[in-house]
């Protein structure tokens, strides 16, 4: 658990950078500080490693004041990936990840064991780790920051945006196994970004900083999108924050209907009851092609379903068990209600926060098309 | 003018034993002078006040011409090869200080920062990080001063040493210009053999500067 209590920060040439900061970042989670550029992120994470000292207030990680240690002994302690990923440019990328084991004195031999491990562990290639960092592509150099900062397996993990200088195919690539590597070793991380899609994706807690270094609100991602603090928070989330919510709930227990019998569209399955496509009986011969369909499974979200009905022939969803094999159909007008619902309760949730969070079951699907069911228009309370 | 081969033939002990002499009496200072202009290249890196100050001073001692630094030092050494070395280091100091100094300010504010928000402590940082890193532009440096020195080392002649560059008062108070050429080939010799060798030591320091792009 991190901890900032009043923390102020004003650099020598009078920038006020952290104004009155007071926020904890639980153990074991990922808080992630966003906004806009020069709002403070980097250097609300600096003062945690003592990279930049507080002007005032105090910071505690783990019940310890930061400022009542070694800063070099509390710096090796801490997991720190760089913005921009900052390797060394004269050690090879073994030799970078092996820094801190080296500063803590294991040795050399046991510092590359260790470092060649790591490798595997970000997903790099055994070769790899005798090149030096101007060898590697902007993605390689990020997952070599991130080996680095985990070399010393320290429980706390700073990370300023990490995935920044890549393009979005690998980011979303480094997103997924950052939150796989995080459920395998449950470290506490503070994330700085200013993509508001990653915050929601990788976030438990999101921090959001407006310029001058003041906080405006820390909340979980469902929280923050359903109920924005202020406009401005609302006007940083986007015009997308409604849809965005919807990829934070999962399609979970939405009924499923057997495939309708007859009709114009018939979903063509493959071995295994796999769905293949749907085939428009109209065209004749039953030879014309099949159009695509991505089936869903009960852990996909309710956008990716707003998105399939839209984009089926006939406005339904397949849904699919985790084999694959298919379990039935879902209407587009039963997502759409969902979502809607869903929407209004995820505000309802976040003001009210005692309120048990709503079920599936609680909202029995209603077939007809509900004004309130589009998506986007709603995110204030009811 | 025609070059005595038979002169050569006969005096090949002494050529190579004033080579040597020569050779020794630069590198000497080079390394001296590296010793001296190491910590404060450093220290003009790490306080500004004192960088103007110190390259200040290597300039002025830059100027003074060599003949009068040996004689100024005769009174401290008299006619011995300290005076010949801390002549020559003086001379080394401009250029090696100028260049580490450079070196330090050239090496990349990331590297810097990484090192200290690993945990490295400043001593560390210097020698495993800056020092390294500031490698390419001190070697510079050190290849002039190199190359400075075995030129300069002649001028000791005044002083009753100068290596090969006794050579030429032989040869000019004898009207006689077969040891005059062989100083100058040798002299050169000198100085081409012991540049590329710092060129290859540079090579050995910095692996990471010879790897090309992407493999
Ligand atoms: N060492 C410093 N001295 C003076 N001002 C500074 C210093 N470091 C940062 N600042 C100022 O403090 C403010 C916050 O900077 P910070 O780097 O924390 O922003 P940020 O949110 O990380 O921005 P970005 O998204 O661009 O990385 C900025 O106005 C910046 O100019
Ligand atoms: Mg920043």
């Amino acid at each position: 658990m991190i901890e900032f209590r009043a923390v102020h920060k004003r650099f020598a040439n009078g920038t006020t950078a952290v104004h009155d900061l007071t926020l904890s970042m639980p153990a074991g989670g990922i808080t992630v500080l966003v906004g806009s550029s020069g709002c403070g992120k980097t250097t609300t994470l600096r003062m945690i490693n003592r990279m930049v000292e507080p002007t005032s207030g105090t910071i505690h990680v783990d019940g310890r004041d930061i400022c009542s240690q070694d800063a070099a002994l509390l710096r090796r302690s801490i997991g720190y990936v760089i913005q921009q990923s900052g390797l060394f440019p004269h050690r090879t990328v073994l030799d970078n990840i092996a820094t801190v084991p080296l500063l803590l004195g294991w040795g050399r031999r046991k510092a590359r064991t260790r470092a060649a491990e790591l490798l595997e562990t970000v997903g790099l290639a055994h070769d790899a780790g005798k090149r030096y960092p101007h060898q590697l592509s902007g993605g390689q150099q990020q997952r070599v920051g991130v080996a680095r900062a985990l070399a010393a397996d320290p429980p706390v993990l700073l990370m300023d945006e990490p995935f920044g200088a890549v393009d979005p195919v690998v980011r979303t690539q480094l997103q997924d196994e950052l939150l796989r590597l995080q459920k395998e070793l449950d470290k506490t991380i503070v994330f700085v970004t200013h993509d508001i899609a990653e915050a929601i994706r990788l976030g438990d807690r999101i921090a959001v900083f407006r310029t001058g270094g003041r906080l405006v609100q820390c909340a979980t991602p469902a929280e923050l999108l359903a109920r924005p603090a202020d406009p401005f928070v609302a006007d940083f989330l986007g015009a997308e924050r409604g849809l965005m919510l919807l990829s934070l709930i999962p399609l979970g227990d939405l009924p499923r209907r057997p495939v309708p019998e007859g009709g114009r569209w018939e979903l063509v399955l493959g071995p295994g009851r796999r769905p293949k496509g749907w085939r428009d009986r109209s065209a004749g011969d039953g030879d014309g092609a099949l159009l695509p369909v991505r089936p869903l499974r009960d852990g996909d979200s309710l956008l990716s379903a707003l998105n399939e009905s839209v984009g089926s022939p006939c406005g339904l969803v397949v849904r699919v068990d985790t084999e694959g094999a298919l379990t039935g159909v879902t209407s587009r007008e039963e997502v759409h209600d969902r979502a809607g619902t869903a929407h209004a309760s995820a505000a309802r949730a976040a003001s009210a926060p005692p309120e048990p969070a709503p079920r599936a079951g609680d909202h029995p699907p209603v077939a007809d098309p509900a004004p309130a069911s589009a998506p986007g228009t709603t995110g204030g309370a009811p | 003018m025609t070059v005595e081969w038979d002169w050569i033939a006969d005096h090949t002990g002494e050529l190579t034993a004033l080579s040597v002499s020569h050779l020794q009496a630069a590198l000497t200072a080079v390394l001296l002078g590296l010793l001296i202009s190491l910590p404060l290249a450093v220290l003009a890196h790490r306080v500004r006040q004192l960088r103007g100050p110190l390259l200040g001073i290597a300039n002025v001692l830059f100027t003074i011409p060599s003949i009068a630094i040996f004689v100024l030092l005769l009174p401290v050494s008299g006619l011995t090869r300290t005076t010949t070395v801390t002549g020559l280091t003086v001379y080394t100091l401009v250029v090696l200080l100028r260049n580490t100094v450079d070196g330090l300010d050239a090496v990349p504010a990331k590297a810097r920062e990484a090192a200290k928000a690993m945990g490295a402590r400043p001593l560390r940082t210097l020698l495993t990080v800056e020092l390294p890193l500031a490698l390419p532009v001190i070697m510079a440096g050190v290849r002039i001063a190199t190359v400075m020195s075995i030129s300069l080392v002649s001028v000791a002649t005044y002083i009753g040493d100068g290596g090969l560059g006794q050579l030429f008062t032989d040869g000019f108070q004898r009207n006689f210009p077969t040891p005059v050429l062989a100083g100058v080939v040798l002299t050169l010799l000198l100085a081409l053999v012991a540049d590329a060798l710092l060129v290859a030591v540079e090579y050995v320091l910095t692996p990471w500067n010879r790897k090309g792009r992407r493999a």
